[in-house]
């Protein structure tokens, strides 16, 4: 199929960018999207044009790498990652639109591709189980209910993509942070730093600029991972229950 | 007390204050409406009448109507806030968006609908309230007792058509905005689950079209008996 491209091209942090205009010709159906701009980049290389960049790794839907805000939706019109958009779900003749995700706290770093750190320090605000070094445990010395287990998993299934963020009016990071707060929230081995946890990274989502819940539900609906809004409420009475627990006045 | 001003600070907490106004104020509706149905009483605006005199003299409503006009502030001046905070979190626009994909058209424009509730309050406000207590207000008796005639100034209102529809109107707006804000709410406090939320989610539906429809019965009513 024939397509025509309407691509962020943006040199560097500083400089202003803008849409460039691309043709490409010849697109299989079974292309993943990614594959698809591999055939662009492949021919401004050989035109000898700095090729489009844009982010990547997996390709197979589990490493959160791949972004893109496609015809206005980000990982484009299916509730997948980018690598796993395939060009049949695009017809001849179609002009597709893509942008960087848009969040002042996710700098675009070049053409499509932003620098999602802001995410890694909230991480390392309180996102992890604090374990002191000693011999192994044993597997199954700390109960834990199936149904727990099952829910905290789901949480843990978050892919730190943020196309939550991308999607969100308010460019919020909410759904990211209360996957990540309830996953271990959920679980006794977590519980014990649970008050904590919510302060910092709540405290650190603020400091990095990520916008206000609205609760709109975009996030949700288009989070590769189907992340449930459950998680954002967990987190905001994870939040509040700290506050009035914690020892820090 | 600064964990106090630090957690109300936060995004949270200033969602939290939303929610917390705003589920105020949606009770507050409950009680206007009931106090205003009475207009529709066929009794030439007599239980009204005597309603709105009982109301204004008890002291700890006046402490409630007072508290209501501080709570519709705080709800606009957090939602001026959080807008501006919001707009600075994505500063440059998306060139296409496709959000209709992923959200209800109400739940992205509640600063618009809230802006167009606002002015219908300080309309609403200068019609009738300021009226009622500042006003030149006839008077009527009832079994040997003065009353102020506050149902001669809404059914004098309510002769004009323009007026009718400006509360038609923005009856609709606040429909919406509560289509989106009731539940809303309960999301911001952290409630949600699976036993509950599908209830709230429709107990708000329903109040988002119930409680806007009544209110909006009164001023059609009203001009048809005027005619
Ligand atoms: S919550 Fe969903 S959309 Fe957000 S970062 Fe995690 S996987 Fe991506
Ligand atoms: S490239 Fe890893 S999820 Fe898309």
């Amino acid at each position: 199929m024939n397509l025509t491209l309407k691509v962020w091209r943006q040199k560097n942090p500083s400089e202003k960018g803008g849409f460039k205009t691309y043709k490409l010709s010849g697109i299989s159906a079974d292309m993943s999207f990614l594959e698809m701009l591999d055939v662009l980049n492949e021919d401004l290389s050989e035109k000898g044009e700095d090729p489009v960049h844009f982010d990547h790794d997996c390709r197979e839907g589990i490493c959160g790498m791949c972004s893109l805000y496609i015809n206005g939706q980000p990982h484009g019109p299916h509730q997948t990652t980018t690598c796993q958009l395939h060009m049949r779900s695009f017809k001849d003749g179609d002009i597709i639109t893509i942008e960087p995700w848009r969040a002042s706290a996710f700098p675009i770093v070049k053409d499509l591709v932003v620098d999602r750190s802001s995410f890694d320090r909230i991480i390392q605000s309180g996102g992890f189980v604090s374990v002191n070094t000693g011999g192994v445990p044993d597997a199954n010395e700390i109960p834990i209910p199936k149904v727990i287990a099952d829910e905290s998993f789901d949480s843990a299934t978050c892919i730190g993509c943020g196309a939550c963020v991308a999607a969100c009016k308010n460019a919020s990071a909410m759904l990211f942070v209360s996957a990540k707060i309830s996953q271990l929230a959920l679980l006794p081995q977590g519980k014990v730093e649970k008050r904590e946890r919510a302060e910092k990274m709540v405290a650190q989502m603020d400091a990095e600029g990520f916008g206000a819940c609205t609760n709109t539900g975009a996030c949700s609906a288009e989070c590769p991972k189907e992340i449930k809004l459950s998680n954002i409420a967990r987190m905001n009475r994870e939040y509040f229950s700290a506050s009035l627990s914690t020892e820090n006045i | 007390m600064s964990w106090v001003f630090k957690t109300l600070n936060s995004t949270l907490g200033k969602k939290l204050l939303m929610a917390l106004t705003g589920l105020f104020l949606i009770l507050f509706l409950v009680v206007h409406l009931a106090g205003n149905l009475q207009l529709l009483l066929p009794d030439e605006g007599r239980s009204f009448n005597i309603y709105a005199e009982t109301m204004a003299s008890n002291p700890l409503i006046r402490v409630v109507g007072i508290l209501n006009f501080g709570f519709i502030a705080l709800h606009a001046i957090y939602s001026i806030i959080l807008t501006r905070h919001n707009k600075k979190s994505r500063p440059v626009a998306y060139a296409v968006s496709k959000a209709s994909a992923n959200s209800t058209w109400s739940s992205r424009n509640m600063g618009i609908l809230g802006t167009l509730i606002l002015i219908f309050i300080l309309i609403h406000l200068r019609g009738f309230w300021y009226e009622f207590k500042f006003g030149e207000i006839p008077y009527v008796t009832y079994d040997g007792e003065t009353y102020k005639n506050g149902y001669a100034v809404v059914a004098a209102a309510f002769e004009n058509i323009a007026y009718v529809i400006i509360y038609v109107v923005s009856m609709a707006v606040l429909a919406f905005h509560l289509s989106h804000g009731f539940s809303s709410a309960f999301q911001s406090l952290g409630l949600n689950h699976k036993k509950y939320t599908p209830f709230i989610q429709k107990l708000g539906i329903g109040f988002a079209i119930v409680v806007p429809a009544l209110f909006a019965l009164i001023p059609i009513v009203m001009f048809l008996q005027s005619n």
